[in-house]
């Protein structure tokens, strides 16, 4: 009998590198989010419907600016370069509104980070409001969370085809009607919309509908949360905009661990447990799929569902309400199952909301001064600068200008240009028959800018050197408006 | 071998990468994305193939659609030429003052004019029309052949003293020092009364011998107060404007051995269409008759 002396004990290891232990790309896991109802649900719905109803309604508004105009009370008309919003229009030099809207924009999403968190993510963002409103869809067709699953795990029988058929027949319908609601905003709503289906509308109209079609169909229907979790830039910025102040969407584990089910809390009776059942509603409810009870996360568009979904269960379990509510990081941070700490108002007040919110007022008073008080006339004035100055027979010196005036109104108006300065000097305009005189009478078209030539012709004596400053001035003819230029007339050197 | 670290907080595997206690997580790419990838590469080799992508030797491959933006530039100047067509055909058939009074043609032809003088013109006349000793300044109100649109557009199309052009504006000042037709003393005194027409300082006793000099020989053309002849291309002598120099030197130098300009006739070069887009152009720079 012969004994093996070299026995060799399989070691319990599993490789890390291991193909199957690592994958480098990670398949969306599918989500189901279950109807919930509630306080937040409630505003969700309101919200919704005054943002749809916003963009889908903006363009078919019509506002009366005359003859010269166009009746669209929103247009951005990118041919003739002007953006009408009501009785505002702006020229492309006045872009800096858009410019100052979008500070504003930037301050006032900063200023509701700083107070409410995310609200714009779980509220206001077309991409939450239209993964819902392709979600009331689904729910209708296929119906709510375990009927969906259980159908998308089933085989496909021709029911499945049905409601598959009719969910994205639905979902490509509003996807189009989101997308050629987009190219109202830029042309006359009511003259496209028949030219869309008469296929007279230009090439990029259709191309900007296929392409908004498109990633409605996609963002809406597949890709739902990897858009705000992958693709958007704000919740990263986001974690720079929070604070110990800030509202945010949080699991008071304090007063809820430890959590345990009825059967769990029935058998140990005496264990003191929180107030979370663990029924995992919070979870079933959440759009973004995860669990609101791990704390903050990257993922959580603080939709507030899991809110509503976790008062409900409170509401039946007779604990009160507000185991998941907006609460902040410090509040959190200072509560005990014994003494919890309650959000003041005071909080909203603090240096930083204060400044967000001055800085924000200052801007949009300054765009609206600045609204109020612009011009609807612009002289620009180009001096010749070869030559600089002419000389003529009699000794006088001529100098050229271009004149730029811009008629900014919807209107015809007729401005009356004159010199004021240097005596004596007159002018004349290119392609004008008059004689030479101090004042010259000029039309201009409605929202257009004319330009026109002039010599100034002045006299040595009444000269200062070799450059003397004057005025181009224009005012309104029949009306009140005017503008001035400073321009400088050149000589010769004695 | 390896440990695998998990992440405390996060729960996810990292890379065993740390930057000051701040480790990087190994987080899985989305699959979508690996196929978004993919899709471009797809794209890009489909565009290589619709599209001109790849260089050759003298030229590139074509692609199946054809496209070629030198083709798309070269349509749009056919456009543009033909929509220019009425215009000219207009600005030919039209006389000049039609043209001058009418807003659109006016503009048409003050472009045309503009892009024609850069090439043909300021070589001599200067880009901004203002001359040089010896070339004339457009935009002045004295004109040695005249200013009126007739006047500028014969001169453009059968030029000054030009030998090939039958047609072309002459006419010549006698060398009245080289030829011995006045002396140094009445060239001197005639110099003086040039410039006292000219209202210059002048020798008063001088310019008063050369009055009558002056009539004599130099009145016919440039007429008895000086104020020139454009029938004949005399220069006015009155005026504060002077082709070459108005010092006593130079008006000397000028009786005794003239200077005399030469200028192209652009009839031969030029379609009449451009003469006549130049002509306004010169008449709009501020001396037009």
């Amino acid at each position: 009998m012969v004994e093996v002396l070299n026995t060799v004990d399989p070691v319990d290891v599993d490789a890390v590198n291991a193909k199957h232990n690592r994958s480098l790309y990670a398949k969306r896991v599918k989500i189901f989010p279950k109807r919930v109802s509630g306080t937040f649900r409630q505003l969700k719905w309101w919200i919704m419907a005054i943002t749809l109803g916003i963009y889908y309604v903006t363009p078919w508004l019509r506002w009366d600016r005359g003859d010269h105009a166009p009746d669209q009370a929103v247009l951005v008309d990118l041919a003739s370069q002007r953006f009408y919003f009501f009785f505002i229009e702006i020229w492309p030099q006045e872009f800096f509104f858009l410019a100052g809207l979008l500070i504003m924009a930037g301050i006032g999403l900063f200023l509701v980070t700083s107070t409410v968190g995310r609200a714009w993510c779980g509220y206001a963002c077309p991409q939450t409001v239209w993964v819902d409103l392709f979600l009331v869809v689904e729910r209708w067709i296929e119906g709510d969370r375990n009927a969906r699953m259980k159908l998308d795990n089933g085989a496909w029988t021709f029911d499945k085809l049905r409601k598959r058929l009719a969910k994205h027949t639905i979902w490509i319908l509003i996807a189009i009607a989101t997308g050629g609601a987009w190219i109202f905003y830029f042309a006359d709503a009511p003259t496209l919309l028949p030219n869309l289906f008469t296929l007279e509308a230009p090439v990029v109209a259709y191309s900007t509908v296929a392409i908004l079609t498109a990633t409605t169909y996609i963002f809406g229907g597949f890709m739902r949360e990897q858009v705000c979790t992958y693709m958007c830039p704000w919740p990263r910025i986001q974690a720079a905009m929070l604070d110990e102040s800030s509202l945010v969407v949080t699991y008071n584990d304090w007063r809820g661990e430890d959590r345990a089910r009825e059967g769990q809390r029935r058998r140990n009776p005496e264990n003191s447990y929180g107030d979370c059942i663990d029924c995992n509603l919070c979870v079933a409810v959440c759009p973004q799929g995860i669990d609101i009870r791990d704390g903050q996360q990257l993922e959580c568009i603080t939709c507030a569902l899991c809110i509503d979904a976790c008062n409900s269960v409170m509401d039946k379990v007779g604990r009160p309400r507000g185991l998941i509510s907006y609460n902040t990081l410090e509040n959190y941070e200072n509560s005990t199952k014994e003494v919890p700490a309650h959000t003041h108002l005071s909080a909203l007040f603090r240096p930083r909301t204060l400044i967000y919110t001055a800085v924000w007022g200052l801007a949009g008073l300054a765009m609206l001064f600045v609204l109020l008080s612009r011009d609807r006339l612009n002289i620009n004035v180009l001096h010749d600068r070869n030559p600089q100055f002419v000389q003529l027979s009699d000794g006088a010196i001529r100098n050229g200008y271009t004149i730029k005036i811009l008629n900014m109104e919807p209107q015809p108006r007729s401005f009356r240009l004159a010199i004021e300065g240097i005596e004596g000097a007159t002018m004349t305009r290119t392609g004008d028959t008059a004689s030479a005189a101090r004042i010259t009478d000029i039309d201009v078209d409605p929202d257009a800018q004319k330009s026109v030539r002039i010599f100034v012709t002045a006299y040595p004596d009444y000269l200062d050197g070799t450059s003397t400053l004057f005025r181009f001035t224009v005012k309104e003819i029949g009306g009140e408006e005017h503008a001035e230029y400073e321009a400088l007339f050149h000589a010769p050197e004695e | 071998m390896a440990t695998k670290e998990v992440d405390e907080h996060s729960g996810t595997e990292t890379t065993g990468h740390a930057w000051d206690g701040i480790k990087e997580l190994n987080t899985p790419l989305p699959r979508w994305w690996l196929w978004t990838f993919y899709a471009t590469i797809v794209w890009a080799v489909g565009y290589c193939i619709a599209y001109p992508a790849w260089p050759l030797i003298s030229s590139v491959t074509p692609g199946l659609l054809g496209y070629s933006s030198r083709a798309n530039v070269a349509t749009q100047l056919e456009e543009a030429a033909a929509a220019q067509q009425i215009y000219i055909e207009q600005i030919g058939a039209l006389p000049l003052e039609d043209i001058r009074t009418n807003d659109d043609l006016l503009s048409f032809a003050l472009a045309g004019g503009a892009s024609a003088f850069a090439v043909n013109c300021s070589q001599c006349h200067g880009s901004g029309a203002a001359g040089a000793s010896g070339y004339p300044n457009l935009n002045d109100d004295d004109w040695l052949w005249g200013g009126t649109l007739d006047d500028i557009y014969l001169t453009i199309a059968h030029g000054v003293r030009f030998d090939d052009d039958s047609d072309s504006r002459y006419s010549e000042m006698p060398a009245f020092g080289r030829d011995g037709i006045l002396n140094r003393e009445e060239i001197s005194d005639i110099s003086e009364h040039v410039l006292a027409l000219a209202t210059q300082e002048h020798d008063a006793s001088a310019a008063e011998r050369g009055a009558e000099l002056y009539v004599e020989n130099c009145a016919v053309c440039h007429s008895d107060n000086g104020s020139g002849d454009t029938a004949l291309g005399a220069p006015a002598l009155n005026d504060a404007i002077w082709l070459y120099s108005r010092d006593r030197a130079s008006i000397r130098a000028q009786i005794q051995v003239p200077n005399h300009g030469v200028m192209p006739a652009w009839a031969h070069r030029l379609e009449d269409v451009t003469i006549k887009q130049l002509t306004v152009y010169v008449h709009s720079l501020g001396g037009g008759e």
